[in-house]
C-alpha cells in the first residue's frame, strides 16, 4: 500500500481486532497484563519519538507519567463520577503543557546536561507529592476507582477485559498518530535535527521549535500512559513513578530497536511481561524465600543484557535483518537471468 | 578594493556578467570566546559571479561562511543580502531567504537516503513543480546521484557525499551558494567533476562564494578573489590578478 495513512490505519484496525479477540481467549489476569503492556507502550512510543527519532535523551519520563496520573487522581477526587475520557484528556493536556515548559529548557541543553536535568525531574517530582501530602496524598497516594464496563456488555463482563480494551484503544490511537507523524514531513524534520542540528538549521528548520514539539508530543503520550496507569494500579502514589519507570521505558525502546515504533511495541512487551513470567517460573521452583524474591530481578537483568548482546540494534533491527536475508535468498535463483539480460 | 573587471578565464568559460551586489559583508568581527577569529572583514559578491575566498588553515574562511549563514554571530559589522541586513537573524531564517550553505565536512543526514537529503534542501520551498525541476537539474549535474537515490547518505563515498552536499544546497533554489572546501579529501578526477558543476551552476546564473585551500583551482574558477590571513582580508581583486600576484604565488601557489 503506497498511502502511509491508509497502511497505518489498516495495521491498527487489524491489531485492534486480533487483540480484542485475544482478550476473550485469555483469563482475566492475562487481560490485565495485556492492558499493562498497552499502557507501557504508550509512554515508550512517546519516548521513541523524543529519544529515538529526535535524539533528545530523557531520563524523566516516569515523572511525566506521574503528572498525568496525579491530574487524573485529583480530578477523580473532586468529581468521582466523571466519564473516563475526561480525566484521560485532562492528563494529556496538563502533561503536554509540562512538556512544553521542559522542552523549552531542554532545547538549550545537550547530551549529558539534558540527561542530568531530566534525571533531576525523575528524582525530584515524586518528592513534591510527598511534601505536599494534604493535596497529593503523601506516600499513601490517592485512590483511583476501578473503571467498570458499561452495562450493555452484560453483567458478568470482567473489569480487567474492559480496562484492556480501553488501554488497547488508547495504544492503537497513539500508534496511528505517531506513525503518521514520524513518516511524514515532521518526521523528516525530527530526524534531521537528531542527525545534525547545524545542517538542519541550514536547511531552514527551526531546531528549537522542533525540539520543543518533540517534547510536547512525547510528554502528552507519557501523560496518557500515566493516567491509564493510575486506573490500572487503582492508586497514584510517588513509589509508582520512581526512577525505575524512566529507566524501564528507556530500556524498552533500546531493546526493541531505537527509533522504531514497532520496536517500542516489542520492547514494551518484553519489559512488562518478562517480570511476570520469571516470577511465575521462580514460584514453581520451590526455592527458599530469599532466592525466590530476588531471582526474578536478577533474571530480568540477565534477559535484558543477553538481548542487547545478541541484538545490538534491538529486536526490531534483528527481525529486519532476518527478513532482508530471507528476501535475498528467495531472489538468488533469479539473479543470473537478470544479469544476462542486462 | 579593486573594481570588478570583465575578463576571460583561463579555461575559456566566460563567467556570467556580474550584476548588483548580492551579498555584502561590512567590517565583520567575530569572536570565539576571547579569540578574535575575524577582524574587519569586508567583502562583496555580485549577482552572477563566482568569488573565491582563499587562505591557509585557521585564517577564518569557514568562520566567514558560518557568519554569513547565521551559524556564528558577528560582534560587530553587517551582513547584507540584496541590501537587507541578515546578521541578526537565525540560521533557518537566513536559509529561507535564499542563502544555501554546503558546510565544511558535508554534514549530510547519514540516516537518510540521498533522495531524502536532497528533499531536506528543498524543505522550505512550497512550489512543488519547481522542486521537481530542481531534482531533475541536480540529477543532470550529478548523474551518479540518480543511481543512488535510495542509498543511505552515510554509506556513500566522499566524492558522492560532496555531490549530495552541493546538490542539497542547490535544491533550495538559492540566491547565493556558499561552498566550503568542496575539493577537500577528493580524488583529482572527482575534484574536476565538482568544479565543472560549480562552473555549470554559475553559467546558469548562479551566484557562488567559494572557500578553498586549493588556491590555484579556486582562482581559476572564480572571477574575483579575496585572500584571508589570520582574520583579515590581506588582498583582493580579479582572480587573474591574484593568480599573477607574487605574494599569492609565493604563499598559496607554491611558486
Amino acid at each position: 500500500m503506497r498511502n502511509p495513512l491508509l497502511r497505518h490505519a489498516t495495521v491498527c484496525v487489524a491489531l485492534a481486532v486480533v487483540l480484542v479477540l485475544l482478550t476473550y481467549v485469555f483469563d482475566a489476569f492475562t487481560d490485565y497484563k495485556i492492558a499493562g503492556v498497552a499502557i507501557f507502550f504508550i509512554a515508550a512510543a512517546g519516548l521513541t519519538v523524543l529519544t529515538g527519532v529526535n535524539g533528545q535523551l530523557s531520563l524523566g519520563h516516569g515523572a511525566l507519567m506521574a503528572i498525568g496520573a496525579y491530574t487524573t487522581s485529583l480530578l477523580l477526587k473532586e468529581q468521582p463520577q466523571l466519564p473516563m475520557i475526561l480525566p484521560l484528556l485532562a492528563a494529556i493536556v496538563s502533561t503536554g503543557v509540562a512538556g512544553a515548559v521542559i522542552g523549552v529548557a531542554a532545547a538549550r541543553l545537550r547530551g549529558p546536561y539534558l540527561a542530568g536535568a531530566t534525571l533531576a525531574l525523575a528524582v525530584g517530582l515524586p518528592q513534591v507529592a510527598v511534601h505536599y501530602g494534604s493535596v497529593f496524598g503523601g506516600n499513601q497516594g490517592l485512590p483511583v476507582p476501578v473503571p467498570t464496563p458499561p452495562s450493555a456488555l452484560g453483567g458478568d463482563f470482567p473489569n480487567e477485559r474492559w480496562l484492556a480494551w480501553i488501554a488497547i484503544a488508547a495504544a492503537l490511537i497513539t500508534l496511528f498518530l505517531l506513525a503518521n507523524l514520524v513518516s511524514g514531513a515532521t518526521g523528516a524534520r525530527l530526524r534531521a535535527v537528531a542527525d545534525d542540528e547545524a545542517a538542519a538549521s541550514l536547511a531552514g528548520i527551526n531546531v528549537a521549535r522542533i525540539q520543543v514539539l518533540a517534547f510536547v508530543v512525547s510528554a502528552a503520550c507519557a501523560g496518557l500512559a500515566g493516567s491509564l496507569f493510575a486506573y490500572w494500579v487503582g492508586l497514584t502514589a510517588p513509589s509508582g513513578f520512581g526512577l525505575s519507570v524512566s529507566l524501564q521505558l528507556l530500556s524498552a525502546i533500546v531493546i526493541g530497536g531505537l527509533g522504531s515504533l514497532s520496536g517500542a511495541v516489542l520492547g514494551s512487551f518484553l519489559v512488562v511481561m518478562a517480570p511476570f513470567t520469571i516470577s511465575d517460573l521462580a514460584g514453581n521452583l520451590n526455592l527458599s524465600s530469599d532466592v525466590a524474591n530476588n531471582l526474578p530481578l536478577a533474571l530480568y537483568g540477565v534477559v535484558l543484557i543477553v538481548t542487547m548482546l545478541a541484538f545490538p540494534r534491538g529486536i526490531q533491527g534483528a527481525l529486519f535483518s532476518l527478513w532482508r536475508l530471507a528476501k535475498r535468498n528467495l531472489r538468488r535463483p533469479q539473479a543470473p537471468t537478470v544479469s544476462t539480460t542486462a | 578594493m579593486t573594481p570588478v573587471e570583465a575578463h576571460t578565464e583561463g579555461n575559456g568559460a566566460a563567467p556570467a556578467a556580474a550584476g548588483a551586489p548580492m551579498l555584502e559583508l561590512r567590517s565583520i568581527d567575530v569572536n570565539y570566546g576571547r579569540v578574535r577569529a575575524l577582524r574587519g572583514v569586508s567583502l562583496t559578491v555580485n549577482e552572477g559571479e563566482i568569488v573565491a575566498l582563499i587562505g591557509s588553515n585557521g585564517a577564518g574562511k569557514t568562520t566567514t561562511l558560518r557568519t554569513i549563514s547565521g551559524l556564528n554571530r558577528p560582534s560587530r559589522g553587517e551582513v547584507r543580502l540584496r541590501g537587507v541586513p541578515i546578521h541578526q537573524l537565525g540560521a533557518e531564517r537566513i536559509a529561507r531567504m535564499g542563502v544555501a550553505h554546503a558546510p565544511e565536512g558535508r554534514r549530510l543526514f547519514p540516516r537518510m537516503t540521498v533522495r531524502e537529503n536532497l528533499e531536506m534542501g528543498a524543505y522550505a520551498r512550497t512550489d512543488r513543480a519547481g522542486v521537481r525541476e530542481s531534482f531533475e537539474r541536480v540529477f543532470t549535474l550529478f548523474p551518479r546521484l540518480k543511481e543512488r537515490t535510495s542509498q543511505l547518505a552515510g554509506s556513500l563515498s566522499g566524492g558522492e557525499q560532496q555531490m549530495v552536499a552541493i546538490g542539497r544546497a542547490y535544491m533550495s533554489n538559492p540566491q547565493i551558494l556558499l561552498l566550503d572546501e568542496p575539493s577537500l579529501g577528493l580524488a583529482p578526477i572527482l575534484v574536476d567533476t565538482i568544479f565543472e558543476v560549480i562552473r555549470e551552476i554559475n553559467a546558469r546564473g548562479g551566484t557562488i562564494l567559494l572557500i578553498e585551500q586549493n588556491a590555484l583551482l579556486a582562482l581559476k574558477t572564480a572571477s574575483r578573489g579575496y585572500v584571508l590571513e589570520t582574520g583579515n582580508i590581506a588582498l583582493s581583486g580579479p582572480a587573474q590578478d591574484l593568480l599573477t600576484s607574487p605574494d599569492v604565488q609565493r604563499a598559496y601557489l607554491g611558486m
